[in-house]
């Protein structure tokens, strides 16, 4: 949104270039760097089957994200996500079980639970004023403790196999990419919603308040019920993962352990500003799948698997500092622009005539 | 403070510059990877030079659990919980009583479902016992996978516990030693099981055959069914844990010494992590065998296969139900490993034997057999109707409360 008023006197060429300068455009760069170094490394990566592949096991985590995006867009963090996917995996093992008659009631109560675990992020954050840091990482801790009070800590059977086809099941025989994994498709779904909810008020509100929760405020949004809403999509993505996770995986409390972190970071990695207010959607989707393909390429050149918490945390902080940069050089032309007249009269006038210059001020 | 035009112009480069820096320090991210790459490739050849004693390897160890798994176990093949090998006794004539013992269970944690189902066996057990007036209670404590909760646990059970008997499943080796010899030290009878501890103070020590003889028996299964040259994917749980450690140690070096490459990964039993691991090792080439230091999460590593498109492993999980029933179900060329999750009944009987004043064995060492593919369909009409997370060898079919105790969980 930021490079929309450069980008209008640049022509789409100029556009483009505007747009990969940013954060948020740098990403789908990054992503394609990674996937070319990728199958550079090893060639059966470019395989259309592996690369489906690979994209229908990455949406849970892209879905994820997108709803991090929300929460982090609106200047909040939740750290209550992975708890959330932990909570559904086990309630689609304990209540689904071997009944195919419970798919529908149980997945829709899931939703309902994923609905309320926001609805309590979002009230208790902004109706308490709790910071969300705060309201959230209290929720991923009571939702753990009950997942592990009901689980022991073991995992049970994994439910029907139905039920798991939607994370585990594709459309063959599709040209090109050979099939479809129904993941992908999901993702792409919710991506296309994402983009259009982010272009109704709501998203330009949740963008509003991100960027200045004052003004926002009094230009009339209800800031409790926007921000809530936004924990309210956080946690139903991170149902969606969790129901598409048991179909790709089974059931096991560990599954969803560090999805927050994983998203937090691919968001941070899709160029959207922490402390919220700027940054795209789909960069934030991206961002999750140039994660994923770092973690695949570091596989491919046999890095040991114990490095990827590191690589993370280094990329959360690189993301984060050259994100901050980077949007102000998005925004930096929008500035001069407006800025223009403000910035250049003060200095003729002071060096011609000095005796005004005290009325200018703030020099 | 504003700035000039031109010191602007500086900052707009400066800032564009960063975010071209961006993505040169995405390469300065890539770069260490030959590097870091290096290191597992030093550290596997060293793996592999002739076996020193390390810290979960132990020749003697080793040689002592090989020569076992022939061994004659004394006792009755058809209660296998209460067999063992022949060896020192210890007297425990002095503990002969007639009144109800109150037992003191410190248990490591119910965390993974071997634990668990072993802990309704023992509560089966106990049951039993209970009806016959040798045990009047249980109490336990659950250190939840933490040594300083096990401590406390312990060091409660000594001051205020009021127990006869001690029962203590170790979280540890090496941190629950100073605990055990504290409970030792009440004079008490000391019963420990599963895992073990740095003292022999204790009254017995019950404990399948060992993680060395499970490393060997699977690692000779897929070495005669594979090829020199091809790859076995070693699905660790968790570092740190000496029964799980000593598993992969022995079946490493007999890897090693039969051309097999075999690479290893930590999954913490998490499914999805297991799912990626195959995929991406399905990717870069072939997978001739899986190699699984406990069954959990077994049946994800054979979906990635077919997931891939690619013909099944040969493979070695867990006598748990899931492997037993997807192993069945796929046709693939298996073996079942069991560390012998009926052992979870021998303290209990032991607490009996001790209460009776007979000798027990000092080191209780209980048959550890894997299940073949021709004893397969046996255990799994044995069992069935139980859950996924059941283990075949549980052993508690005699027990009251069979077969619902299990099958609800």
């Amino acid at each position: 949104m930021s490079t929309q008023l450069a980008a209008h006197q640049r022509g789409f060429a100029g556009r483009v270039l505007a747009a990969v300068l940013t954060p948020g455009g740098a990403v789908y760069v990054l992503a394609a760097a990674l996937l070319i170094a990728t199958i550079q490394a090893n060639p059966n990566f470019g395989d259309p089957g592996v690369i489906m592949l690979f994209l229908g096991r990455t949406a849970p985590i892209a879905i994820a994200a997108i709803g991090q995006y929300y929460v982090i867009v609106s200047g909040e963090f939740d750290l209550s996500m992975g708890a959330v996917i932990g909570t559904q995996v086990v309630l689609a093992g304990n209540l689904i079980g071997e009944d195919p008659d419970r798919i529908v009631p149980v997945t829709l109560l899931m939703l309902l639970v994923g609905a309320a675990v926001g609805f309590a992020n979002g009230v208790l954050t902004t109706l308490l004023r709790v910071p969300s840091f705060i309201v959230t990482l209290g929720m991923m801790l009571a939702l753990g403790g009950l997942v592990s009070y009901v689980t022991g800590g073991a995992a049970t059977g994994n439910p029907v196999d139905e039920f798991r086809e939607v994370g585990r099941g594709r459309f063959e025989n599709v040209p090109v990419v050979e099939f479809l994994p129904y993941p992908l498709l999901i993702l792409i779904v919710l991506a296309i919603a994402a983009v259009w909810l982010m272009r109704r008020p709501f998203g330009r509100n949740l963008l509003a308040v991100g960027d200045n929760p004052e003004s926002a405020e009094r230009s009339g949004s209800s800031l409790w019920w926007l921000k809530t809403r936004a924990f309210m999509l956080s946690s139903l993505a991170a149902s969606v993962s969790g129901i598409l996770l048991v179909g790709y995986a089974g059931v096991h409390p560990s599954v969803g352990d560090g999805y927050e972190f994983t998203a937090i970071t691919a968001v941070v990695l899709g160029g959207v500003l922490l402390g919220g207010g700027r940054g795209w959607v789909l960069s934030a989707a991206v961002g999750a799948i140039a994660l994923e393909l770092l973690f695949t390429l570091l596989t491919v050149q046999e890095v040991e698997s114990t490095w990827r918490d590191t690589v993370q945390g280094v990329i959360i902080i690189v993301a984060v500092a050259v994100a901050a940069r980077g949007w102000q050089a998005g925004r930096r032309p929008r500035r001069s622009d407006t800025r223009t007249p403000s910035t250049r009269i003060p200095t003729p006038i002071s060096t011609n005539q000095p005796s005004q210059g005290t009325n200018t001020g703030d020099n | 403070m504003r700035k000039t035009p031109l010191l602007r112009g500086a900052a707009v480069t400066a800032a564009a510059l960063l975010v071209l820096a961006a993505c040169s320090t995405d390469d300065s991210v890539d770069d260490p990877a030959p590097d870091a790459g290096s290191d597992p490739t030093t550290s596997e050849s060293t793996a592999e030079e002739p076996p020193a004693d390390t810290e979960w390897f132990v020749q003697a160890d080793y040689d002592e659990q090989d020569a076992q798994r022939s061994a004659t176990f004394e006792g009755d093949p058809a209660t296998p919980w209460l067999q063992y090998i022949d060896g020192a006794m210890t007297d425990t004539s002095k503990y002969a009583t007639q009144e109800s013992q109150k037992v003191c269970f410190a248990n490591a944690s119910i965390s993974n479902p071997w634990r668990q189902t072993g802990f309704i066996t023992m509560n089966q057990q106990l049951q039993a016992l209970q009806d016959s007036k040798v045990i009047s209670d249980m109490e336990v404590r659950d250190a939840q996978d933490d040594d300083n909760t096990q401590i406390a646990d312990i060091d409660y059970f000594i001051a205020e516990g009021n127990c006869d008997v001690f029962i203590i499943s170790p979280n540890s080796t090496a941190a629950m030693t100073p605990a055990v010899e504290r409970a030792c030290e009440t004079g008490k009878p000391v019963i420990v099981f599963d895992r073990g501890v740095n003292t022999d103070c204790y009254t017995t020590f019950i404990h399948p055959i060992g993680g060395y003889a499970w490393g060997i028996d699977t690692a000779n299964f897929l070495s005669e069914n594979l090829e020199e040259g091809d790859k076995v994917i070693a699905l660790r749980i968790l570092p740190g844990v000496d029964v799980l450690e000593t598993r992969w140690a022995a079946a490493d070096k007999i890897f090693a010494e039969n051309g097999i490459e075999a690479v290893d990964y930590f999954t913490g039993a998490d499914p999805t992590k297991i799912k990626q691991i195959i995929s991406d090792e399905l990717v870069k080439g072939d997978v001739a065998g899986i190699w699984m230091d406990a069954g959990d999460g077994a049946v994800a590593a054979i979906e990635a296969f077919e997931d891939a498109g690619v013909d099944y492993p040969v493979m070695t999980g867990e006598d748990e139900m899931s492997f037993l029933r997807k192993w069945e179900e796929t046709g693939l060329t298996g073996l079942a490993p069991v560390y012998s999750n009926f052992q979870w009944r021998t303290p209990l009987l032991a607490v009996e034997m001790i209460a009776a004043g007979e000798p027990i064995p000092a080191e209780w060492v209980l048959p550890q057999t894997p299940i073949t593919e021709d004893e397969r369909a046996d255990y799994l009409a044995a069992n069935e109707g139980m859950p996924d997370g059941h283990y075949a060898k549980f052993g508690g079919e005699d027990l009251p409360g069979f077969p619902e105790a299990w099958q609800d969980r």
